[in-house]
């Protein structure tokens, strides 16, 4: 698309190089009349005005779209530390296992005799996250990590009313992701905000304070949205268990605890899991990803159906869970993604995950210390898999975060997640994952430097950066106020 | 309004002797360009410190508290249309809502605009 009429068009748009009659394949003339009957087709919803396709040769198609792609930024290209969307390297086996026909020719609803070996892969892949998660059950069903939310939440629900209880609250600390208060929302239950310390934890006296019979469950980031592991994690587990809630973990951050922590060990009641952030599977283009959902003992019986059972020697589907919150996908998930995710845990091994998380969080930690010098304000405190650092003090006057991340992409960096969290001023999150050598850490780092030199010297650079990127910076504020999604032929956008 | 008339809240709102509330220069300049702005329905009741508006920049949306407490008598309009009103003219067209004050010492009790300067500065 044409985003700035000002500026050179990179590559016009299909609609703009279309010739009348100019065809990829010459078809033969239609034998069958081309007006639809009344009877088959209501008047009223048929075409007035035909239909303006674009009419173009195939290698003019071929071209366009290699272009495009050609001007796309993307981790087989270049470095992406974009914080909690942690864009790591999808192994390339992993596509090319998805792809074998078995898979792909699979199809929902054939029966379970007929597909032993997707069951087993789905049941064994719930086996392989119980185990890394420490908890006892999971469904695989959720498309995302928001819909693991909803349905982690819809879990804790049931269970309370199974008990009589009617707990119409959920505390959220003002550090979580802004899923968390949606799906609660979602979920027919109200949130109340817990603070935070001036170091980024959870304020345990107001969680104490906030607690009562009302709340339903806590929604815990462990690490923490600023990268910090929560040091009274136990603390905060006991007296939620003691107020009769539960403990939910929001599984975003997973990346730093497989193989070291099990958050079933810690008082992990219910997570989801971003397999696309853990589990290497490709997101970005919005979807598909899979939230699978994991529980304890006690709030098994509440997981969505049907689940994959093991019968004897045979794998199947059940629906006899009667206190099941029901189905949440219609059938047992993204299957694709799941795969990659089975496929990406046998290839690591227990062992691997270890060095996976101790990895990611040795890398986080190696920027942390090599910007220290550079951002005034950091934390004083070791980071987990992402360091956060606040842009307040470490630019020149009138340069805000926003500018630095823009000048990034100029050095061929991704810019990180920018303003979040919310609680730290001029945020920049950086989150490099354990896929980066020490050699690109290095060149951001350099590349940092140079832009805060930059910020103090040259400081227009960065007001109108990016300067080499195929399109320019781009006006957010005009995009979202007079949002135009709609194409019109001929129109001039 | 004129700035001196009015009173504030330390997490950056001002409301007026009549009612009208908004959000102060300060804040403006913090939440950046204002891209959306919802607004509580006429009636609602609030008790003060109460989430009733959300403002929303390309950089984060912002919940906007009740200064005292009372019921939402009317609402700016205008800013469906044309939500940079906030940041070009945060006391006067850019005002969010009027409120019918319950209990007018509430209102005394919030800062002057010179403590609402020094809290400022304190910051």
């Amino acid at each position: 698309m044409n985003m700035n009429s000002q500026e050179k068009i990179i590559e016009p748009l299909l609609f703009e190089k279309s010739v009348p009659d100019r065809a990829g394949i010459p078809l033969p003339a239609s034998d069958v009349p081309v007006t639809l009957e009344e009877s088959h087709f209501p008047a009223s919803y048929q075409r007035k005005t035909p239909c303006e396709w674009p009419e173009l040769s195939e290698p003019q198609v071929v071209r366009h779209f290699t272009r495009l792609s050609q001007l796309n930024y993307s981790i087989d290209t270049h470095f992406y530390p974009l914080g909690s969307c942690t864009m790591k390297h999808n192994p390339k086996v992993n596509e090319r296992l998805v792809l074998l026909p078995d898979f792909v020719n699979l199809h929902p609803l054939r029966p379970h005799v007929l597909s032993q070996g997707i069951l087993e892969i789905l049941f064994q892949t719930e086996k392989w996250l119980c185990e890394l998660c420490g908890m006892d059950a999971f469904t695989l069903q959720p498309s995302a990590g928001a819909q693991g939310e909803l349905t982690g939440i819809l879990v804790g629900r049931a269970y309370h009313e199974s008990r009589g209880e009617k707990r119409p609250v959920v505390l959220i600390p003002d550090s979580a992701h802004g899923t968390n208060p949606a799906s609660v929302a979602v979920a027919g239950l109200s949130v109340v905000t817990v603070k935070s310390t001036d170091q980024g934890h959870v304020d345990v006296e107001d969680l104490k304070a906030k607690l009562n019979k009302e709340v339903a469950l806590i929604m815990m980031t462990v690490p923490s949205t600023l990268g910090l592991f929560e040091p009274r994690m136990a603390e905060i587990a006991k007296t939620v268990h003691e107020a009769g809630a539960l403990v939910y973990m929001d599984g975003a951050n997973l990346n730093a605890l497989v193989g070291l922590v099990k958050p079933g060990d810690i008082g992990v009641d219910i997570l989801h899991v971003n397999v696309h952030k853990t589990f290497s599977t490709p997101h970005g283009g919005g979807g598909p990803g899979a939230g699978p959902v994991g529980v304890k003992k006690h709030l098994e019986d509440f997981l969505p159906v049907p689940r994959v059972i093991k019968d004897k020697d045979v794998y199947r589907r059940s629906l006899n869970y009667p206190k099941s919150i029901g189905r949440v996908h219609g059938f047992q998930g993204n299957i694709g993604v799941l795969l990659r995710a089975y496929c990406y845990m046998r290839l690591q091994g227990l062992e691997g995950f270890r060095e996976m998380s101790e990895s990611a969080i040795l890398s986080a930690n190696y920027l942390r210390a090599k910007l220290k010098t550079l951002f005034p304000k950091m934390s004083k405190e070791y980071c987990m898999h992402e360091v956060v650092v606040s842009g307040e003090g470490a630019f020149g006057p009138g340069i805000r975060t926003l500018d630095v991340a823009k000048r990034l992409l100029d050095y061929g960096f991704y810019a990180p997640t920018i303003y979040f969290p919310l609680i730290v001023p001029e945020a920049m999150m950086i989150e490099p994952t354990e896929n980066e050598t020490k050699e690109t850490l290095d060149s951001f780092c350099q590349a940092m430097e140079k832009i805060i030199e930059e910020s103090k010297n040259e400081p227009d650079k960065l007001k109108s950066a990016p300067l080499t990127t195929p399109v320019r910076r781009l006006d957010e504020v005009k995009a979202a106020r007079q949002l135009n999604l709609k194409y019109t032929v001929n129109s001039n956008l | 309004m004129n700035p001196n008339d009015l009173r504030y809240t330390k997490s950056h709102e001002w409301i007026s002797a009549d009612g009208t509330a908004g959000v102060t220069d300060h804040a403006q300049h913090e939440i950046t360009d204002v891209v959306f702005v919802e607004l509580p329905k006429v009636g609602r009741v609030c008790k003060s410190a109460e989430a009733c508006c959300v403002v929303e920049s390309v950089k984060a949306a912002f919940d906007i508290y009740t200064p005292v407490s009372g019921e939402i008598i009317s609402i700016n309009t205008d800013l469906s249309g044309n939500p940079g009103l906030v940041n070009q003219s945060p006391y006067e067209a850019g005002w969010l809502y009027k409120m019918k004050i319950s209990d007018d010492s509430e209102r005394e009790k919030l800062m002057t605009y010179e403590q609402y300067q020094e809290f400022l500065k304190s910051n």
